[in-house]
């Protein structure tokens, strides 16, 4: 026992109207280190022992204040400076809608903080050893008698005072508790490197063993089901139609708006003979046709039409158009290649209109005058 | 410790006589500003009689439901000052006498009831099954019949009590309690809505009967407090009230303080959020001309100032404190009907001359004249109640 160090003493009393007559007496003896141990909580002994009240709701009050303006500042910074949006017409800095959210965080703040600081601050979390553990003293006060421990800390302990002072109480099983130094978490054992990082080592494990679950094993893809819907999409086989295209033919013998079917089809000799150009040439019919030709024709057939494609290389040269063959043409034949294409070149149907391929002709026959020009153009 | 049989030793202490002095002469000095006031403006008087009205109302009523709750949840703690609250509640004999200067006046303080208007009304045209005179009428006989009617029955229990010392009308008032609660939910809601509500009969506000029942509750509790303190200070309650009492006081003041500025915000935040033009007429009214300083002093005077002067334990139980905030309360009731009521009279800006002293003067009269006449008659300590003897061994 010899490095034992005296704790306290103890003693047992038997029902809760002893302890608090105990529990005067010892304050009223000038005994500041002393503490009861009850199986319940024993209404009024606080004021038995004297003690002055907590400081914990300072710290509530203190946290729970930092709550209320670190949210004030949080609100105002996000809403009305950093990303300001409007919200149902109300200004970006708008007080009302922040009260909800500053009591919250007020009441959150204050009540974790608070517990925090009594578990760290007042029991010296985690610190789990006290000298009581583990005695008879605490086996008794835990079930059913009600205790008192007189501190050896105490500046008026005294071994044989105390003693004679718990008797004349009337205090049963008078006994000293031992400790060993060993025991005795004198610093703050939160700071102790080996808790930090045991905090340390669940914070890797807890967070990395959610990051794996949620992130790996429980992986759905978000939103995938964005890509089977079950719409009409263009060039898609479709379960929606009997014949399993998704994209339809018109209806048999009719026409769509604004389209007068292509009688030639196939036809170019037909065209020929059977088509005259529509337009009248004008300003604006030979405007049309030189924005119309420089986009769709010229990148094969050239600015001038003589078959210097800028796309040289890629596509075989198509021939040139200021030839005989070509000029003597008639509208028509020339109108039926730009409709349905002939050998590589495909139809321009589609880009063109039928009133725009008449002037893409119309600009076509002034670019192959412009090389074969008459003596009477020159008057 | 916990014994049923109570062998408390008290002796009947009479008020001293000045009290009823005080009484009678703010009674007559209200009365006598109310009668020239009714001369000089009669719809100004009518609106402030309703501010009186509601007042009294509050503190009859409140008191009724501390009462009832007490028994209903088998409080002990209050016990030992019970009376306090049931002398409190015999203002409810009174509020009917207070009505009538206001069903006189119907016509200049309810818009609704103008069937001129409500006809080319077609809002007020739908609420018209309910917002009609007769069924009001019918109503406000209703409500006055069935609080007076549990008055009567809660307290000639427990007076009976002290001479019987039967336990089994404890078991009853729980009972009586029982049935009370949802009667008493239901008509201080309706009431609220009848006599506050309907001033501005094109608003309203579901919320609204529970902020007019905290508002009660406060004004009871602050009542109350300040009368037990003061009683108990000049010993005439029975010995052993300690500062564990005063603390549950101070802090069910303090917790419905907190509870009607939950109420209020709840109330102001979703109309401001919703912000439709049926709901914010309410607080357009507050905010226009002078009235926005009398909201913003609501909020100090009904919330900030009493949080602040009630939030530590120590200032729970000085019974100088709780004097103060118990009437700072009660004042505060007071503002918060003046600001509930009077908008609908002037528009423009708050109004506040001799004709709004006399009613309040009337008010602390009628209080503390009831409550020196039931206390003559009986007495302050429940003698015969079982919980008494717990009551007094309460302990936080």
């Amino acid at each position: 026992m010899s490095d034992k160090i005296l704790y306290s003493y103890t003693g047992l009393f038997d029902t809760p109207d002893e302890i608090i007559h105990a529990a005067e007496k010892t304050a009223d003896e000038g005994y500041k280190k002393f503490d009861i141990n009850t199986p319940y909580p024993v209404h009024g002994m606080d004021d038995a022992m004297k003690l002055k009240p907590s400081k914990l709701g300072y710290f509530a009050l203190v946290f729970g204040l930092s709550g209320t303006f670190a949210t004030v500042l949080l609100m105002t910074w996000m809403t009305a400076f950093d990303y300001p949006i409007v919200i149902g017409g109300k200004p970006f800095f708008a007080f009302p809608a922040f009260v909800p959210i500053i009591f919250e965080v007020t009441v959150l703040a204050a009540s974790v903080a608070t517990v925090l600081t009594m578990l760290f601050v007042f029991f010296k979390f985690p610190n789990n050893s006290h000298p009581l553990h583990d005695t008879d003293y605490m086996k008794a006060v835990t079930s059913e008698k009600y205790g008192i421990s007189i501190q050896a800390e105490d500046e008026l302990f005294n071994e044989e005072k105390v003693k004679n002072f718990l008797q004349a109480l009337g205090a049963k099983n008078i006994t000293p508790v031992y400790f060993d130094n060993e025991e005795l978490n004198v610093k703050h054992a939160v700071f102790e490197p080996k808790f930090i990082s045991l905090l340390v080592v669940v914070f890797i494990l807890v967070s990395g063993a959610t990051y794996i679950t949620l992130n790996k094993l429980m992986f759905i893809t978000p939103f995938n089901w964005m890509m089977e819907q079950s719409k009409t999409i263009v060039q898609e086989s479709n379960v929606l139609f009997a014949d399993g295209f998704g994209m339809r033919n018109p209806v048999a013998g009719t026409v769509p708006r604004d389209q007068i079917p292509y009688k030639f089809k196939g036809d170019p000799e037909g065209a020929g003979e059977n088509l005259a150009n529509p337009l009248i040439p004008s300003k604006e019919v030979f405007a049309l046709g030189e924005v119309k030709y420089n986009t769709y024709c010229s990148p094969c057939h050239g600015f001038h039409a003589e078959g210097d494609s800028r796309l040289r290389g890629q596509f075989p040269n198509p021939p040139s158009m200021h030839s005989e063959k070509v000029r003597n043409w008639s509208d028509g034949r020339l109108f039926h290649v730009i409709t349905e294409g002939q050998n590589i070149m495909p139809a321009y149907s589609s880009q063109l209109s039928r009133e725009e391929r008449w002037a893409v002709v119309l600009y076509i026959r002034a670019l192959q005058r412009s090389l074969n020009a008459k003596e009477s153009d020159l008057q | 410790m916990s014994s049923n049989t109570n062998t408390v030793e008290y002796v009947k202490k009479d008020l001293p006589a000045s009290v009823n002095k005080i009484g009678i002469a703010l009674l007559i000095a209200g009365l006598l500003i109310i009668v020239f006031s009714y001369f000089v403006d009669n719809t100004r008087s009518a609106f402030n009689n309703l501010i009186l009205l509601m007042f009294l109302t509050s503190i009859g009523l409140g008191s009724l439901f501390l009462v009832a709750i007490e028994y209903l949840g088998g409080a002990v703690w209050s016990t030992p000052f019970r009376r306090v609250s049931e002398f409190l509640a015999a203002v409810l004999i009174v509020v009917p006498i207070i009505a009538i200067p206001v069903y006189l006046n119907l016509h200049s303080i309810f818009h609704w009831t103008h069937t001129d208007v409500v006809a080319a009304d077609p809002i007020l045209s739908g609420k018209s099954a309910y917002l009609n005179e007769t069924f009001f009428a019918v109503r406000v006989v209703v409500f006055f019949a069935l609080w007076l009617l549990f008055y009567f029955l809660i307290t000639r229990n427990s007076k009976k009590q002290d001479e019987t010392k039967d336990q089994n009308l404890t078991t009853r008032n729980i009972k009586l309690s029982a049935v009370f609660m949802p009667i008493f939910a239901l008509t201080i809601t309706f009431a609220s809505i009848d006599w506050i509500m309907s001033l501005n009969p094109h608003w309203f506000s579901t919320i609204f009967g529970v902020y007019y029942f905290t508002g009660s509750l406060l004004a009871a509790l602050a009542a109350g407090t300040f009368i037990i303190v003061m009683l108990n200070e000049k010993g005439y309650l029975i010995k052993g009230l300690k500062k564990d009492h005063y603390y549950s006081l101070g802090a069910l003041l303090f917790a419905f303080t907190n509870f009607w500025a939950y109420i209020a915000f709840s109330q102001f935040m979703l109309i401001w959020y919703a912000n439709l033009p049926e709901e914010t007429v309410f607080f357009m009214d507050r905010l226009h001309g002078s009235w926005v300083y009398v909201s913003i002093g609501l909020i100090f005077i009904r919330f900030i100032i009493p949080y602040a002067g009630l939030l530590s334990q120590p200032s729970k139980m000085n019974a100088k404190n709780l004097k103060f905030f118990s009437l700072w309360i009660l004042f505060a009731h007071f503002y918060d009907l003046y600001w509930l009521i009077m908008p609908s009279y002037s528009k423009e800006g708050f109004v506040l001359g001799w004709m709004e002293l006399g009613f309040p003067l009337l008010a602390v009269g009628i209080i503390i004249l009831v409550f020196s006449i039931k206390s003559k008659k009986e007495n302050l300590i429940p003698i015969g109640d079982p919980k008494l003897q717990r009551g007094l061994d309460f302990r936080l």
